[in-house]
């Protein structure tokens, strides 16, 4: 396993030098909940985990898929106050579930080394917004690293632990896509293999409002003393090349301007800040004084410029500051070489000419897979409650059920939402059927407490939860209702049904969705009941089933007997389906064998191939 | 120096396995390398790029008409990513299209092969194999992604030494598929001759 060679060099994903980053710090215990950018972060651990259990060597750490991202900061919190070295990643949003934990941990503070790694989402290639999580350092008070590319994704990871450790304070480190989902040549190096345990001492840490206002205080006092370290990181640093205009940048940014120094041609002084919050005061003052006008290259929120605008008014600094609203740069979206070259070329006054001839191809979406135990619970949904229901809908695999033809996604703002909202709908809107779908991860995620709410209140309408036994979205990683854990040991699986019925639902039926009969009729009688219904759909995802399967199952289209009614393509559209001339044949190279379609085609023409 | 390549295709095509192969070649060639990849919502039949650079690089995302080749594993993905190929690059396409679901169920339009590669040839040199089948001789349509890797090299446009590609290749696929692969590379440089 490359990840666990030493003293070599490797093209590691940004997350995956994040992991190894983790691995040579020493960090004694990791969580995570998945979520798109960071996933490989905590997959990486996981398989170091259960690489070296399977070749007989302890793990030197504890590693867990939490139920969701505050309870994975509760666990890593206690382990930090107890004197060990922890991680903690997650997506952006996720930190918005967390943060009630974080705001108050920054007051506490930890002993050992905890870095929390927040992975944002500019252009939200695989996320419901594109929130600037640097915000969230300067919300809470905590120090902010941001690497630009996997090398210093690992070092800062290793340095961030350093930090951690002498503020006693967590610190985030802060990355993007582009960083994340970057391949970079990184150096590996020794790590330690011994486990240690932690050495928990009480302390002030119970924070009733006389502590609170206590350490509230503490906290600012750590900042100025991280602010004064952020002035000496070796991770913020100027590169000369040359003229008497600034930069300012961090991050992805980085690279795109780094590259344009090349590219156009451009002499100019760039100040690069990887150890971003606090913004260290003097160095940027300093780089003020030094040129005659500067730009900021950050993406997403004007983070760094409104912090550099307010130091630069305080010391009476008057070059002249650019930033958002210059050129191309906008809150919005990720940046690239697209932005940031013509803008660069407009703030040094150069000649250059961006060749833009984007050609239109028709899009090509994702979509649910061929096989998919959902898209077989939509088509049974549809035939059931057709147009006319509402379809408060989650996070996951699932939500592609918003494309046609199943349009089964109505409403959707995170997590658990479906649950939450369905009760919501019910009292509001008396004459429609309300079902709401929700994974079975996302409903040990957030979908419990929104469930004891609608017991509780009796509220009217429809949960399908959609157990596939996985969290196939992010990368197929284990859950609650799974009977191996992160680290490949024996786990207590929680059974959804006996969950369901513990909370007090009247009335739950569990049904195989590949089973359209019954499945019709479970949702028929759901609909019916007068009161909370709760229909669980329990098929392993299609990918899984594959894995275990020895031999490749295909179905075929009996061409004689098909009639060419579409039936199949139109409404069923499963992607393995395609049209030759006017005939309708099945992919063998895309088909996964579910035969769900032989129940959808009313000729009988589809039987499995020989 | 500076080299961009994009790798194009289809989720589930092995797109990123591709890409991969060629920046661990790139690194045992002793270069310096970067690649770009989007993840998740990818994964389910989407539309797939990975960009690899080598060189003296930064960006991940390679600038707009500057990369040297597309080596695209279908037609549409091809043409889609036209406007990132430089006037001097060459396009190397699979000609087997994937339709969308949705153009099926009325969508949207899947246009002819032919128009999609003369649409490009006004742009750049354009080299269509049928990877499809090549890989399929090869012993497994999943071959293909090396199948595209070989054709790259022949066409001299990732300037990899051969033996560091194969290297890759061993450390990086199962054992059992490497010789298979192999194959595969091999019948891929064989197959854009007529071009070269
Ligand atoms: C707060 C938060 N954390 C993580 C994610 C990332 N995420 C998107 S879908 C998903 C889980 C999907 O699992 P499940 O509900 O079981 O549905 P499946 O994909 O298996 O159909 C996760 C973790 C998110 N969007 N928001
Ligand atoms: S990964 Fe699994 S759950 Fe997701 S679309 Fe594919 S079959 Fe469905
Ligand atoms: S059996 Fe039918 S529904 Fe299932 S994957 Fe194959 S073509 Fe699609």
């Amino acid at each position: 396993m490359i990840l666990l060679e030493k003293n070599r060099k490797a093209v590691l994903l940004g997350n995956e030098a994040i992991a190894r980053g983790a691995l040579e710090a020493g960090m004694d215990f990791g969580t995570t909940y998945p979520g798109t950018p960071s996933s490989e972060i905590a997959d990486s651990i996981s398989a170091m985990a259960r690489y070296m259990k399977n070749n007989g060597i302890e793990p030197p750490f504890y590693f867990e898929y939490s139920t969701n991202e505050k309870v994975a900061i509760e666990m890593a919190a206690a382990a930090a106050i107890s004197g060990l070295r922890t991680l903690t990643c997650m997506k952006h949003v996720g930190v918005n579930v967390a943060s009630d934990a974080i705001m108050t941990y920054a007051y506490v503070g930890c002993n050992g080394g905890h870095v929390i790694v927040t992975a944002d989402d500019p252009s939200a290639h695989s996320s419901q917004n594109e929130q600037d999580n640097r915000r969230f350092a300067k919300f809470a008070n905590l120090p902010l690293l941001e690497p630009s590319n996997p090398a210093e994704a690992k070092e800062m990871t290793i340095e961030a632990f350093n930090i951690s450790e002498e503020l006693k304070l967590p610190v985030l480190l802060r990355t993007t896509t582009r960083v994340s989902h970057m391949r970079g040549v990184v150096e590996l190096n020794e790590y330690p293999m011994e486990k240690r345990k932690g050495d928990f001492k009480p302390g002030d840490y119970v924070t009733v409002p006389e502590v609170a206002r206590k350490l509230h205080p503490v906290l600012l006092e750590k900042m100025e003393r991280a602010m004064e370290m952020a002035e000496k990181s070796k991770f913020n640093f100027i590169e000369d090349f040359g003229g008497s205009y600034g930069i300012i940048t961090s991050g992805a940014s980085y690279n795109y301007v780094r590259e344009a120094i090349d590219d156009l041609g451009i002499k100019a002084k760039i100040l690069k800040l990887g150890f971003s919050y606090p913004v260290p005061e003097k160095l940027i003052m300093d780089f003020l004084n030094n040129v005659e006008k500067v730009i900021v290259v950050e993406e997403l929120e004007p983070f760094m410029e409104e912090e550099i605008r307010v130091m630069a008014q305080k010391n009476g600094i008057t070059t002249p500051i650019y930033g958002k609203g210059f050129g191309r740069f906008t809150p919005l979206y990720e940046y690239s070489p697209q932005v940031v070259y013509p803008t660069l070329a407009q703030f040094f006054e150069i000649e250059y000419e961006l060749k833009e001839d984007a050609v239109e191809a028709t899009p090509r979406p994702p979509v649910l897979c061929p096989g998919c135990p959902h898209r077989a619970t939509y088509y049974a949904v549809k035939k059931v409650a057709g147009d006319d229901a509402i379809y408060p809908t989650d996070i996951g695999c699932y939500t592609l059920g918003l494309l046609p033809p199943y349009k089964t996604a109505d409403f959707l703002l995170c997590m658990g939402s479906s649950v939450g909202s369905g009760g919501g709908f019910a009292l509001t809107n008396e004459k429609k059927k309300i079902i709401s779908f929700i994974g079975d991860s996302t409903f040990f995620h957030a979908g419990l407490p929104a469930l004891v709410n609608a017991v509780h209140h009796n509220h009217n309408f429809v949960i399908a939860i959609l157990d596939n036994s996985t969290t196939a979205m992010t990368g197929h990683q284990p859950h609650p209702g799974n009977s191996i854990d992160g680290m490949g040991n024996e786990a207590v699986k929680i059974d959804i049904e006996r969950v369901v019925r513990g909370i007090g639902v009247k009335h739950v039926e569990v049904v195989n969705p590949y089973n359209m009969k019954k499945t019709i009729e479970a949702f028929r009688r759901a609909i019916e009941f007068d009161g909370l219904a709760v229909v669980i759909l329990k098929a392993p995802c299609i990918l899984l089933d594959l894995r275990r399967r020895k031999r490749k199952i295909v179905f075929e289209v009996d061409q004689d007997k098909c009639t060419g009614c579409d039936v199949c393509i139109n409404e069923f559209a499963c992607p393995a389906f395609y049209r030759e001339g006017d005939k309708i044949k099945i992919n063998e190279s895309l088909c996964t064998g579910c035969g769900y379609c032989v129940q959808v085609c009313p000729e009988k023409a589809i039987r499995r191939k020989k | 120096m500076k080299k961009s390549i994009l790798f194009a295709g289809v989720g589930g095509q092995g797109v990123i396995t591709a890409a991969n192969i060629v920046a661990n070649a790139a690194l045992k060639q002793g270069e310096n390398v970067i690649t770009s990849e989007l993840h998740g919502m990818a994964q389910r039949g989407g539309d797939v790029k990975c960009a690899v650079r080598i060189g003296d690089v930064y960006s991940s995302i390679i600038p707009p008409g500057t990369a040297d080749a597309i080596i695209s594993f279908e037609p549409m993905e091809a043409l889609r990513n036209l406007n990132v190929v430089s006037e001097d690059g060459v396009i190397i396409t699979d000609i087997n299209p994937i339709i969308p679901p949705l153009v099926s169920i009325g969508i949207g339009e899947y246009p002819p092969v032919e128009d999609i590669i003369s649409r490009m040839e006004k742009k750049c040199r354009v080299m269509a194999i049928d990877a499809d089948s090549i890989a399929r001789k090869a012993g497994n349509i999943l071959t293909k992604n090396v199948v595209m890797i070989g054709a790259a090299n022949a066409a001299g446009v990732l300037g990899i030494e051969k033996e560091n590609i194969l290297k890759a290749i061993k450390e990086m696929l199962k054992e059992k598929y490497v010789e298979m692969n192999i194959k595969a590379f091999e019948m891929g440089e064989e197959s854009v001759s007529k071009y070269l």
